[in-house]
């Protein structure tokens, strides 16, 4: 263990998984959820895995996997615990899988556990691939008044500072942070392991914290109302051409080449 | 009503496409005022001013915005929040980065990736990779909203706004930057271009990428790449189109060895002209393109290249 050891923190949020189709309730009340296959926000996995190869690396001591939201999301923190979190905490802050909670309160009920766990680095996701505001990490970071670096392709502990290379529009931005600081990371960090049937089951008898949203004294209650939610404008499918000859005359037909 | 909008500032330059749309998705919420801020900002203040609908202009140079670090760029923004009930930007990186954080320090919500504007309150944006639109009313006073730029038409230029320059606020001081590793190309801008030709795993390889840039010289495209080109590191992550990339709606797309995940359809599905080149007829990006060629992609393109 390096003298700078420290403690990262690590925000998992269970999301619909990637693959599976979304469906729009008929009523416009929401997408349905009920009886879908649920897993880690994939850019969650990236933040996990980095912070546990920072364990891995000798540079962190412990890493911690919170998660806010309804009871099942223990699921998802036992996937944490499995891949290699040493312990985790879930706040119960929902009682139904399609109430989402904001990213303004999340990062509230997360300034909290930071205030209890002192970490000397967070390390989220991006975006959760079901709302995709791409918001916690820099609302954590503003109520807690540390440092940001979103969206990282490259993190380097260096001392007392994080060096964050950022994908950016149009390339890579390279920034150094003060730590304790905010990291939200982005796809080619790194490849996420896959947890092994030993680890699953070792993550069975890992500490496992519960707690309430009220335990935090925050409240969670939605800033933006819902009016309805309701499925894209269908692209209808148009013709398939039998060459490339026909292809260019059509192209030239509607004028765009 | 005011509404203050950041404009996009890089290295002292005004990315005006990206401004000029935000200004047309913010004109029906009240008077614009765009916030040109950086190391320098004066021309970028200037070219805001002749956009078409933008009210006044304020400049705020100083070393500390130069690179557009998240802490110095919001709190400037929350110094000035105090007379504006919309706080808007293009969802850019950049406003991605600074947006949120400025609307935790106001207390308020964040209206990530608007895509349009029902009234002062209420906002429709793309969620699950916009597999869904949610209508959303805030509750709070003041919002803070990034605009996906690919829904709205850039603003016309023929204003003349005044420009007043202003100061910094106080650099909390927390993040210094190193350097920036931008590709240097001739090509046009991903999320501007006229025309974007993408290419995806069926192209096979970095160096028959190479094929893809080609074809789109021949048409004066830019250049995209699906996640799974990325992923397989046939294209640098800039080039990305997606979900987790950026959103593009140019006049043409063109999209090469691409099968059409989700994720991809969510970055392009809003162009005008969509046409696919893949050898497998199953694939899914045929069911949204105006044009389906099955075709091998590494004899089809460079016909195309040919015949164009």
């Amino acid at each position: 263990m390096g003298e700078n050891a420290m403690k990262v923190l690590v925000p998992v949020k269970r999301v619909i998984d990637y693959n599976v189709k979304v469906r729009v309730k008929a009523d416009g009340s929401g997408v349905d959820l009920a009886n879908v296959k649920m897993s880690m926000n994939p850019f969650d996995e990236i933040a996990v895995e980095e912070a546990i190869r920072l364990k891995e690396a000798g540079m962190a001591e412990e890493v911690v996997a919170v998660s806010i939201g309804v009871k099942q999301a223990q699921e998802t923190l036992r996937t944490a615990l499995a891949m290699g979190a040493d312990r985790a905490i879930l706040v119960v802050a929902a009682d139904d899988v399609h109430q989402d909670i904001e990213p303004l309160a999340v990062a509230k009920i997360l300034a909290k556990i930071v205030e209890e766990e002192q970490p000397q680095l967070v390390m989220a996701g991006k975006q959760a691939i079901d709302n995709d505001m791409n918001a916690t990490g820099q609302m954590l970071s503003a109520l807690l008044g540390w440092s940001q670096a979103t969206f990282a392709s490259e993190v380097k502990v260096e001392g007392d500072n994080a060096v964050v290379t950022r994908e950016v529009d149009g390339g890579l931005q390279t920034i150094k942070v003060k730590m304790p600081a905010i990291v939200t990371v982005d796809l080619r960090l790194n490849e996420p392991r896959y947890a092994s049937l030993p680890n699953i089951m070792k993550a069975k008898k890992k500490p496992l914290d519960e707690k309430t949203a009220e335990d935090y004294g925050v409240d969670v209650s939605p800033r933006l109302e819902v009016v309805k939610t309701t499925e894209p404008e269908a692209r209808k499918a148009g013709e398939m051409v039998p060459d490339v000859d026909t292809l260019v005359a059509k192209l030239k037909e509607k004028g765009v080449v | 009503m005011a509404v203050l909008l950041l404009g996009e500032v890089n290295d002292g330059e005004l990315a005006v496409d990206a401004t000029a749309k935000a200004v047309t998705a913010a004109k029906s919420l009240g008077d614009v005022t765009v916030l040109c801020a950086g190391a320098s900002a004066a021309a970028a203040g200037e070219a805001a001013a002749k956009i078409d609908g933008v009210a006044k202009v304020l400049v705020a140079e100083d070393a500390s915005l130069g690179h557009r670090l998240a802490e110095p760029t919001a709190a400037l923004i929350v110094s000035l929040a105090g007379d504006y009930e919309h706080i808007v930007a293009p969802a850019t990186t950049d406003a991605k980065n600074v947006m949120p954080r400025v609307a935790a320090l106001l207390d308020v919500m964040i209206l990530s990736d608007v895509s349009g504007v029902v009234d002062g309150d209420t906002f429709e944006r793309p969620i699950y990779a916009g597999n869904a639109i949610q209508t959303v009313k805030s509750k709070d006073a003041k919002k803070v909203i990034t605009f996906r730029t690919s829904t709205f038409d850039a603003a016309g230029e023929g204003g003349s706004a005044s420009v007043e320059s202003i100061g910094a606020a106080e650099n909390p001081g927390l993040s210094e930057w190193v350097e920036d590793k931008v590709a240097a190309s001739d090509r046009p801008e991903l999320t501007s271009a006229g025309v974007v030709v993408s290419g995806g795993r069926g192209v096979g390889s970095e160096e028959d990428f190479k094929l893809i840039e080609q074809l789109a010289d021949k048409l004066g495209a830019a250049v995209g790449a699906s996640r799974a080109a990325v992923d397989s590191g046939f294209a640098p992550n800039d080039w990305q189109v997606g979900q987790t990339g950026k959103v593009v709606a140019p006049e043409l797309y063109v999209a090469v060895g691409i099968s059409g995940a989700i994720q991809h359809l969510a970055g392009m599905k809003d162009s005008k002209i969509i046409v696919a080149i893949n050898k497998d007829e199953e694939a899914p990006i045929f069911q949204v393109a105006d044009y389906g060629l099955v075709a091998d992609l590494f004899t089809a393109v460079p016909e195309l290249i040919e015949k164009l």
